[in-house]
């Protein structure tokens, strides 16, 4: 067997796996709260319970009306969407004047509430959820047996997050949304509906969230509390990565998921605080983050 | 004269405060309210005083909380020197965190003292000399000073309100002295206080650990009324819970946060009784388990204040009465004006 650092190699890549697994979460989470972000200069605290929506969605589908996996990876992040969207229009429009603190106060009132709705309503025990059919079982890549899943969610991942990605920085409507993250008044003086625009874009960045809760039902416990530990994880890798940049926020999800697997193998004690240290350690070096602008 | 007004106000509340053990009620609930009052006043003193939102000052109620009840449990200091140690951990806490964390500004901020805090409290949730999920429990109060037995509740009340007396009077100096003059520029317009020539991060990051010392001083207390320390003092939703305390009470103002304080607790102990009595009354089964979701309840709170409340109850109380005294005084200059002419 081939070993290295003293540990096995396989081992250490079903940790790497591992590590790209959370990594594809911390990158569509991080990815979602820039894009909002930018736009309407909000940081959502409201994501990491969005993203727990997604899951529960995604196991009552499935437990109330049969509907299955698949179907429920386009129909949850639409409903949390739109919920989202509501969100925005009813609460969220009116604070885009005040000071940016209160954005993140009220989204943070809106986590209470939401975690506390479906707590009361299923507790704080996992909800089984079961790996679909044709991704059960695992393949062996000759070098590592890799379940089938977990290489299912990394995939997955990566091709929403570039697909955003490729929108954003290719299309028409993606430089509507440049734009109106530039500057939202003179985007609207061209006749461009940045109030439709900042919805919209609320609406996909939860999306995203939900989107991510659906991948993570099967392998992660799906309970009400799944999102609130996640999303402050996520606020580290955002405080690193920067907000500036889509790839940025992409490659430095992915990253720290794959240190914090390796951590896991060779210090496991630290794997659950490294992010908070890496964090520690750009603030001293790079204030503004590794792909962030100094503002 | 207006300050003498002021001062009145205060003592009155304090000879309130002395009297209510006569008056039946709870001590352990004044003295746990009074530990969160002097919680909330000194994260006043950063987001009403200075403008910095610390998502992360549970890390310093917690952690105070853990060494304080360590000193006193497993080392047997006296109790002073386990307040003392309780706030001192605070403020080196404090130092830490805020030099990291005002090396961004704004909503970074807020994220930085979230991170790190949650930081601290995967630490607490490993080391040993917190007891992990089981916290630390069974911490003796002991005596103050070597003669002063602090194992009688009534006691103990009294020194609760002696700390907390002299807590709110250094928070009142230091709001209104040339310092906390500063600290209010820097809220205001932080570019303009570094134009005038003021260091602004070494005075955020004096303000950031005197709160934090404070929030030490309140974590310790609470250790010594309770008798124990868990994580939940160190978890985010007790920052978010000092959060709503100030947002609810007012925002920069003296009092604000010891009345946010006070509904908060008493909701916390209370909304259970509030959602059987709604339960009865309306028949919806669902209420009778709203003392389990009392996260909703704490939620929606938020959620009112953020939208329609912004300056909470005394924020809105001195607004209301600043503008009764404009219209006063306008018709009073008005009446004078008429019989002049």
């Amino acid at each position: 067997m081939t070993e290295l650092f003293g540990i096995p190699l396989s081992a250490l890549l079903s940790q790497l796996l591992l590590g790209l697994v959370n990594g594809s979460f911390y990158a569509m989470l991080s990815l979602g709260l820039a894009v909002i972000f930018g736009l309407l200069n909000v940081i959502n605290f409201a994501h990491g319970a969005l993203y727990m929506m997604g899951a529960i969605f995604a196991w009552m589908g499935l437990t109330y009306f049969g509907i299955n996996y698949w179907a429920m990876l386009i129909i949850a992040p639409l409903l949390v969407g739109v919920f989202g969207m509501v969100l925005e229009r009813l609460l969220l429009r009116h604070l885009y004047k005040l000071d940016h603190l209160y954005g993140l106060l009220l989204t943070f009132g809106l986590t209470l509430l939401i975690e506390g709705f479906f707590r009361s309503f299923y507790g704080v025990s996992g909800l089984p959820y079961q790996v679909p059919d044709a991704l059960q079982g695992a393949t062996n890549l000759g070098f590592m047996i890799m379940p089938n899943y977990r290489g299912w969610v990394v995939v997955a991942s990566l091709a929403v997050c570039l697909a955003t990605w490729y929108v954003i920085e290719r299309t028409k409507l993606g430089a509507l949304l440049r734009a109106g993250t530039e500057n939202a008044k003179l985007t609207e003086a061209f006749g461009v509906n940045v109030p439709l625009m900042v919805t919209l874009t609320y609406g996909f960045g939860v999306a995203l969230a939900a989107f991510a809760g659906v991948l993570a039902a099967p392998i992660l416990q799906v309970q009400p509390l799944m999102g609130s530990n996640l999303i402050i994880v996520v606020f580290a890798v955002v405080v690193i990565g920067g907000m500036g940049s889509i790839l940025g926020s992409i490659l430095t999800g992915l990253g720290l998921g794959v240190i914090e697997g390796f951590t896991k193998v060779f210090y496991p004690e630290a794997s659950a605080t490294v992010v908070f240290l890496i964090m520690a350690i750009v603030l001293l070096i790079r204030p503004a983050g590794l792909f962030g602008k100094e503002r | 004269m207006k300050l003498s007004r002021e001062f009145i106000v205060y003592a009155a509340l304090v000879v309130v405060v002395m009297l209510l053990p006569a008056l039946d009620v709870y001590p352990v609930f004044v003295m746990k309210v009074l530990c969160y009052a002097l919680f909330a006043s000194a994260f006043n003193l950063l987001i009403g005083f200075t403008g910095l939102l610390s998502f992360g000052h549970a890390a310093f109620l917690g952690g105070a909380a853990y060494a304080a009840g360590h000193a006193l449990k497993v080392w047997g200091v006296p109790t002073e020197a386990g307040l003392l140690i309780g706030l001192v951990a605070g403020a080196l806490l404090g130092l830490v965190m805020g030099a990291l964390a005002i090396r961004r500004s704004g909503i970074y901020f807020s994220m930085i003292t979230l991170a790190l805090a949650q930081m601290l409290f995967f630490v607490f949730l490993q080391a040993n000399f917190t007891g992990g999920e089981d916290g630390l429990q069974s911490v003796p109060r002991g005596t103050l000073l070597g003669f002063i037995n602090l194992e009688d509740d009534l006691t103990l009340y009294y020194v609760v309100l002696g700390i907390f007396v002299l807590s709110f009077l250094l928070i009142f100096r230091t709001v209104h002295s040339p310092f906390g003059q500063v600290l209010k520029a820097i809220r205001e317009n932080e570019a303009r206080a570094t134009s005038l020539g003021y260091d602004t991060a070494r005075f955020k990051l004096l303000a950031f650990v005197l709160s934090a010392a404070l929030a030490g001083l309140a974590g310790a207390t609470k250790t010594l009324v309770l008798g124990f320390a868990t994580l939940t003092d160190a978890h985010w939703s007790t920052s978010g819970l000092v959060i709503l305390m100030v947002l609810m009470g007012g925002m920069g103002t003296m009092l604000g946060p010891i009345l946010g304080a006070f509904i908060v607790v008493a909701l916390e102990n209370k909304v259970g009784d509030i959602g059987m009595f709604l339960g009865k009354a309306t028949g919806i089964a669902w209420f009778n388990g709203l003392g389990e979701a009392v996260t909703v309840v704490i939620g929606l709170i938020f959620v009112v204040c953020v939208m329609s409340f912004r300056r909470g109850i005394i924020g809105e109380l001195d607004a209301w009465w600043s503008r009764r005294r404009a219209a006063r005084s306008t018709a009073v200059a008005r009446s004078a004006q008429a019989s002049a002419e």
